[in-house]
This record gives C-alpha cells, structure tokens and sequence, in this order.
C-alpha cells in the first residue's frame, strides 16, 4: 500500500495523530507506537519549569515528526507569529494552521484562515490548514499555496463523525493536494468512511486520547485507517436498490 | 532595575538584562533547546538573545511544545 505524501516527503502511515488530551506522557508514547503514526502535532505554550518528561522527546523517540500547530489562535497575526515562533523553536516549517472563530464550537474563521495561509505560503512555510468541511474554501486554500488540506468532518473533540460526506466529496472530486480528515472521528468506523471516501489521510486526536483504552483505540484507528484505504483502492460495488444474485441462476433444478 | 512582563507576569530583572536573561528568569532547564521567544509580539531568533537588551514594559513570552492538537 502506497503511502501519504505531503510536499514531497513520503509516510508509510496515513494516520496522524495528536498529541492532546492524553493522561500522561507515558499512555501518549504507547498509543502514538500502537497508532504506528509517523507524524505527530504538538502545541506552544508558556514554558512550564515544573513540568514533568517533554512531549518532544516522546514524539521524537516514537520515530515521529513534530508537527507545531496554531491551536488557541483566534485572528490570523497571532496564527502567523505562533508558526514563526514554532520554526524558531523546534527547527520545522511545517505548520498545522489553526485559526479559530468561534469558542464554543471551534470553528475556522474562514476570513482569517486564508489570510494567514497566504501570509505564511509566501514565508515558506509547509502549511497544512484546518479547515471547514466547505468545497469553496478548500480550493482557495489550495490556490493559496497549502501543502494539503484538513477539513473537518464534525467539531474539534465532539466524536460525530464525517457530519457531511457530500461535501468532502465535492472537496476530493477538486483537490490537488492531499486531503486528510482532521477534527470529528469519533470511532473507527469514523476513520474508514473517511479513507473510503478517498481521503489521504486522517489527523486525529481526542477519539485515541480520551478513550478509555487509548493504546487499543490506536490499533483500532490504524486498522481502520489502512483497511478504508484498501477498500477506496479495491473499488466498491454501487449501491443498488434491489437485489443482485452472486449464484448464478442457470441449471436450478425444479424441484415441485 | 528593570520591569518587564515575562510570560503574563511582571517581573524585576537587573538593568541592562537581556532577552537570554528573562528566558534564565523563568525557570526553564538548561540548555535552552526547543523555546521561542516573542518581545511585544515579534520573534527573537535564539542567536539574537544574548544580544538583544529589554526595555521597561515590553511583553516577553518564552514557548515551548506541549502536548496539544484539539484543546
């Protein structure tokens, strides 16, 4: 099975995982080995001099590459100064571009999200944005210069699941990059629907971190993941009304 | 003597100090590997610290990785 590319560089998995909302550092290094992720996001926040362990060197002992996000920002400057502090800091250009509208239901503010993929595309960043699940935008993030795009198929951690497959559909007929499902995935049957619907990837959080077991909902998401991909590639049946015999009916006796 | 606001905080530094001082200030453990610093909202590249003086009332915010995807 071919893997996920992203401005050239190439990842076996197609699952990417999030670092949040994880009990400790110890459950995240199991599930991130158990997901077989090959990239992870983090977040930036104040220096904590009591904080205990670094999420940098768990992600980077699991053989992942980090992946800074902008999570908590609200306007596009404050996006745009998260990612440069986030090159300064842990020497990447990749960014998850996250720039929020709303505090309730967490989602992007399309205004301020172009604005700051534009900004930063023209600063050489590998910008990979979170965006809504609509078709128009997408494609204007990808003129913009994205290196993929993240729609969302429900709200960041509210487990709902892909909220409107017709759009994704509209958004892969479309795209020229990758399109990987970010924010939604609840379970995963969640995942598969994704990867069947030809998503190249999925970025997912909360579903793993705040199961119940989040090391066995790892597995469960990179089955899942790998077994929509092959299902997307394998080609399904259409859907039909009726009926539709596999045994032939030739040479079926008369039996009254 | 010096105030600044390091990470939403006033603080007291010694005058003269810099932007390596205010980062010494809060505690993070040496080396100082995978922190960025903003002064009143603009990036400090790590080269520049030791060089770059602070003045009264400038906002300092030294980041590093957390965990974190969704909030």
């Amino acid at each position: 099975m071919s893997g996920l590319e992203i401005a050239g560089r190439r990842f076996e998995s197609r699952l990417i995982i999030g670092t949040g909302g994880f009990r400790s550092l110890a459950a995240m290094a199991e599930a991130i080995a158990a997901s077989g992720a090959e990239l992870a996001t983090v977040a930036l926040r104040r220096v904590d001099p009591d904080a205990q362990g670094s999420v940098l060197d768990v992600v980077r002992e699991a053989g992942c590459q980090v992946l800074p996000n902008t999570a908590g920002c609200f306007t596009a400057h404050d996006a745009v100064t998260t990612a440069r502090l986030a090159r300064e800091a842990l020497g990447t250009d990749w960014i998850k571009l996250e720039v929020i509208g709303d505090d309730r239901t967490l989602l992007p503010d399309a205004a301020e999200l172009l604005d700051a993929a534009a900004t930063l595309v023209e600063e050489g960043f590998t910008v990979l944005p979170y965006t809504s699940d609509d078709p128009v935008l997408a494609a204007r993030l990808e003129d913009a210069g994205c290196a993929a795009v993240m729609p969302l198929g429900s709200p960041i951690g509210s487990g709902m699941g892909i909220g409107n497959p017709y759009n994704l559909r509209l958004i892969l007929e479309r795209a020229g990059v990758p399109v990987i499902l970010d924010a939604g995935i609840g379970t995963a049957s969640d995942a598969a629907i994704a990867m069947e619907l030809g998503c190249a990837g999925i970025l997912l959080a909360s579903a793993i971190s705040r199961a119940e077991d989040p090391a066995r909902m790892a597995r469960a998401m990179r089955l899942a993941v790998e077994a929509g991909r092959l299902a997307h590639d394998a080609g399904r049946i259409p859907r039909r009304l009726y009926a539709e015999a596999s045994t032939p009916l030739e040479g079926v006796p008369e039996l009254s | 003597m010096l105030r600044i606001v390091l990470n939403g905080e006033s603080r007291e530094l010694a005058a003269g100090a810099t932007v390596e001082q205010a980062v010494a200030a809060t505690g993070a453990p040496l080396p100082h590997t995978g922190l960025a610093v903003a002064v009143d909202g603009e990036v400090v590249p790590r080269g520049e610290w030791e060089r770059t003086p602070l003045a009264e009332g400038q906002r300092v915010e030294v980041l590093q990785a957390v965990q974190g995807g969704a909030r």
